[in-house]
């Protein structure tokens, strides 16, 4: 490969991706060729680089150059301004809160500047379909290094490390390791977990695709560590991406070796193979996830037996997820204690979490454990959008729970969380603010594991079920006192006799927004109200006749056409026929359409 | 690529490696070479001689010197022009830049610490 004066990084993860990076990369390519500098600049696709609000995004080097919210236009200026004469394009630089243009955001903004990268240190530094830019990160030097050692001693490394299962639960990740490398068997296996479903997740794919010989190395020192001979990653079948990069990885480390027969002539043999899920959320559970690979239909079982005992097939099996594995090779490398500077003492290192809903730098962030919900969100998410009110925090997806703004200041790990009603879980975090209403979000969830239950076992294939209408009644104005005591105790008998994990916590983002938003149901069961004016069945909208001026943006909005008004005269709503569906708020450029709660009654608008 | 047996066999690739990820961003430490890319100098060859430097930076295996583009310096009666900014000397700017003198720079400026007297158009910070 020749040397390049610039080379142009490119964030292709699936955030940019969507915000239109090929046509970008397409664009830098094509004009570089047009001024001749294709082979003295270089374009490289990398993983994700998180600030996926400002995607799609570019790095130049060498002088580090990070711009934002690229068009095929911006990237035509940057060839010929920056690229060709040297000068840094401001317009697409970030800009910072104050106004002023950042052009090395990593050093400057607290959105980078307050992570710590163990796990996502390659995301958008190097390719991910080139080995060799991950050896020059200093990969498969664990491997080396681990071989070196005796299984034994690779265990007890990761165990005092501290290293927790970054999938959800939390489990010892030493621990697992030991109990399955004690298992007498003539077969063992590594699995993978990369069925990442929680929505608005995106941690393990991010990594996937931004660093899978992470994943790989860290599964080989575990198959090493265990005494297994073959590893499976299972990824659905919705991240082709992630899919596509991890088999071109697999591909170069059987050409490196680091897969195969006799690993760094050690007498260690490992592969590793890629099965694809259907993307049935149950099989992340691990017992479903290994009657998926099995090729049976993906139902959990129940346990024990454990995996570490009877696994795949019946042989000693460990499971790890994508963020786990990606965590070994930099412990094996730097040591456990090393590790255990970051983070807290039963939750040591760093977390990845996937920052969603209303805050304003959404993406993806590697923070030490321990970190409050205050910096996560204020520092590094830099605040809610419109500055509103922060309302709560839901964390751990469907099987989580909901954290009332109070515990702003809790820190974040395993026991913190669990201990107000939430999880860890695998990393997904979304910000609510003043206009989420807490009813709807659970039935949100709620609406998700129904659908995603898989009907082997009664207490969550119907229990879900009947919780979600009571939801649903209770959104739609009809709901009564005795729906919450009833919805309350369904909850608990759910979590409480259901056969797996996913049962057993679909009760969750009900009982914690009963917890701690008691008075918002109360609202919605007794005055018919709901606080945040969210549920449709309960509000309505009305135009404000001292405000409307009559310009009919309104009216030609409406998709029922039931707004009504002469030219220059004030409009009114007709609310039998309203759907409430908000077009209209969005057109008003005099804020004179607004939300009431409780609905209006429909007989005397009509009158 | 024949597979990897050793710790010395995976330094080497890192090595290797290494180098050509340095290009990108840990660069520049010892120093900054700055080629005008103005019209006039791309009128007078400024591409060529980019593409001389940045490869005889690699056949002299020297990976800590950043190579970056500008525009017109405002010495266009001399283009190609190219400012050698090394770590703790004064810049020299150098006009009259082809291809072959781009590669006695190298060799002379950056690789044997050595001013090519004969190019030399400007000294020090303007």
């Amino acid at each position: 490969m020749p040397l390049a004066t610039n080379t142009i990084l490119i964030c292709a993860g699936g955030a940019c991706i969507s915000a239109g990076e090929k046509s970008v990369k397409n664009v830098f390519e094509e004009e570089l060729k047009r001024y001749g500098l294709n082979e003295l600049v270089r374009v490289i696709e990398t993983g994700c680089m998180g600030a996926c609000t400002l995607g799609p995004i570019a790095v130049v080097y060498p002088e580090g150059v990070f711009y934002q919210k690229l068009t095929p236009e911006a990237a035509r200026e940057i060839v010929e301004e920056h690229i060709l004469k040297g000068r840094i394009v401001e317009k697409y630089l970030y800009q910072a809160p104050i106004g002023r243009p950042v052009p090395r955001v990593f050093e400057e903004i607290p959105f980078f500047k307050k992570q710590v990268r163990i796990v996502t240190r390659n995301l958008g530094v190097i390719d991910p379909t080139k080995i060799e830019e991950y050896i020059a990160r200093d990969g498969y030097f664990a491997l080396a290094k681990a071989l070196k050692m005796k299984p034994e001693e690779v265990i007890r490394e990761i165990k005092e490390s501290g290293l927790r299962g970054r999938g959800g639960a939390g489990f010892p990740t030493g621990l697992k390791w030991e109990l399955a490398a004690k298992q007498k068997s003539e077969r063992k296996f590594v699995v993978c977990n990369a069925d990442e479903g929680d929505p608005g997740a995106f941690m393990d794919r991010s990594v996937l695709e931004g660093d899978p010989h992470a994943v790989l190395e860290g599964m080989i020192i575990a198959g090493y560590a265990i005494g297994a001979q073959k590893g499976y990653v299972y990824v659905r079948a919705e991240y082709p991406l992630a899919i596509e990069r991890l088999s071109i990885a697999i591909e170069q480390a059987r050409e490196y070796g680091f897969l195969g027969e006799n690993i760094f002539d050690s007498g260690f043999s490992f592969d590793v193979e890629i099965r694809i899920g259907a993307g049935a959320f149950v099989c992340g559970e691990e017992t479903a996830l290994m009657a998926s690979i099995e090729g049976e239909r993906g139902q959990p079982r129940v346990k024990p037996p454990y995996p570490v005992e009877r696994g795949l097939w019946g042989y000693p099996t460990v499971i790890n997820n994508v963020e786990t594995f990606a965590n070994v090779p930099w412990i094996i490398r730097n040591g456990a204690k090393e590790f255990r500077k970051y983070g807290t003492e039963t939750s040591p290192g760093t977390k990845v979490f996937a920052l969603a809903g209303k805050v304003k730098n959404t993406g993806l962030v590697e923070v030490p454990m321990g970190i409050t919900l205050r910096e996560l969100i204020y520092e590094i998410g830099g605040g809610i959008v419109g500055d509103k009110k922060l309302k709560a925090v839901q964390t751990g997806g469907p099987s989580g729970g909901c954290i009332p703004a109070e515990y702003i200041d809790v820190p974040v790990d395993f026991e913190s969380l669990q201990k107000l009603g939430a999880i860890m879980g695998s990393g997904g975090m979304i910000v609510m603010d003043e206009d989420d209403c807490m009813v709807d979000v659970a039935k949100f969830f709620l609406q998700f594991t129904v659908d995603e239950s898989c009907g082997k076992c009664t207490p969550c294939r119907e229990g879900t079920k009947k919780m979600l209408e009571i939801l649903e009644k209770i959104t739609a104005g009809e709901g009564t006192e005795e729906d919450l005591v009833e919805l309350e105790k369904l909850a608990n008998v759910v979590k409480d006799t259901s056969l797996c994990g996913l049962g057993q916590t679909a009760p969750n983002p009900v009982l914690s927004t009963l917890r701690y938003f008691r008075e918002e149901y109360l609202a919605h069961v007794l005055e018919k109200k709901c606080p945040s004016k969210k549920c449709k069945a309960l509000i309505s909208y009305v135009i404000d006749p001292s405000k409307c001026v009559g310009c009919t943006a309104c009216a030609k909005v409406c998709p029922v056409q039931c707004i009504a008004g002469e030219v220059r005269k004030v409009h009114t709503i007709n609310q039998a026929e309203c759907v409430r569906c908000g077009s209209c708020i969005e057109v008003c450029r005099f804020g004179a359409i607004s939300k009431v709660t409780p609905a209006l009654p429909v007989e005397e608008v009509v009158s | 690529m024949g597979k990897v047996k050793s710790l010395e066999e995976l330094m080497k690739i890192k090595e290797q490696a290494l180098r050509e990820l340095q290009m990108r961003g840990e660069t520049g430490n010892r120093g900054k070479i700055t080629v005008a890319m103005g019209t006039c100098g791309i009128a007078a060859g400024a591409k060529e001689t980019l593409r001389a430097i940045v490869e005889a930076l690699a056949e002299h295996g020297i990976s800590d010197v950043a190579v970056v583009q500008s525009g017109c310096m405002g010495l266009c009666e001399v283009e190609p022009t190219v400012e050698v900014r090394m770590e703790g000397q004064d810049p020299i700017v150098y006009g009259r830049v082809t291809p072959e003198n781009a590669r006695r720079i190298v060799k002379m400026h950056v690789l044997e610490g050595r001013v090519v007297e004969d190019l030399v158009v400007r000294r020090g910070e303007v």
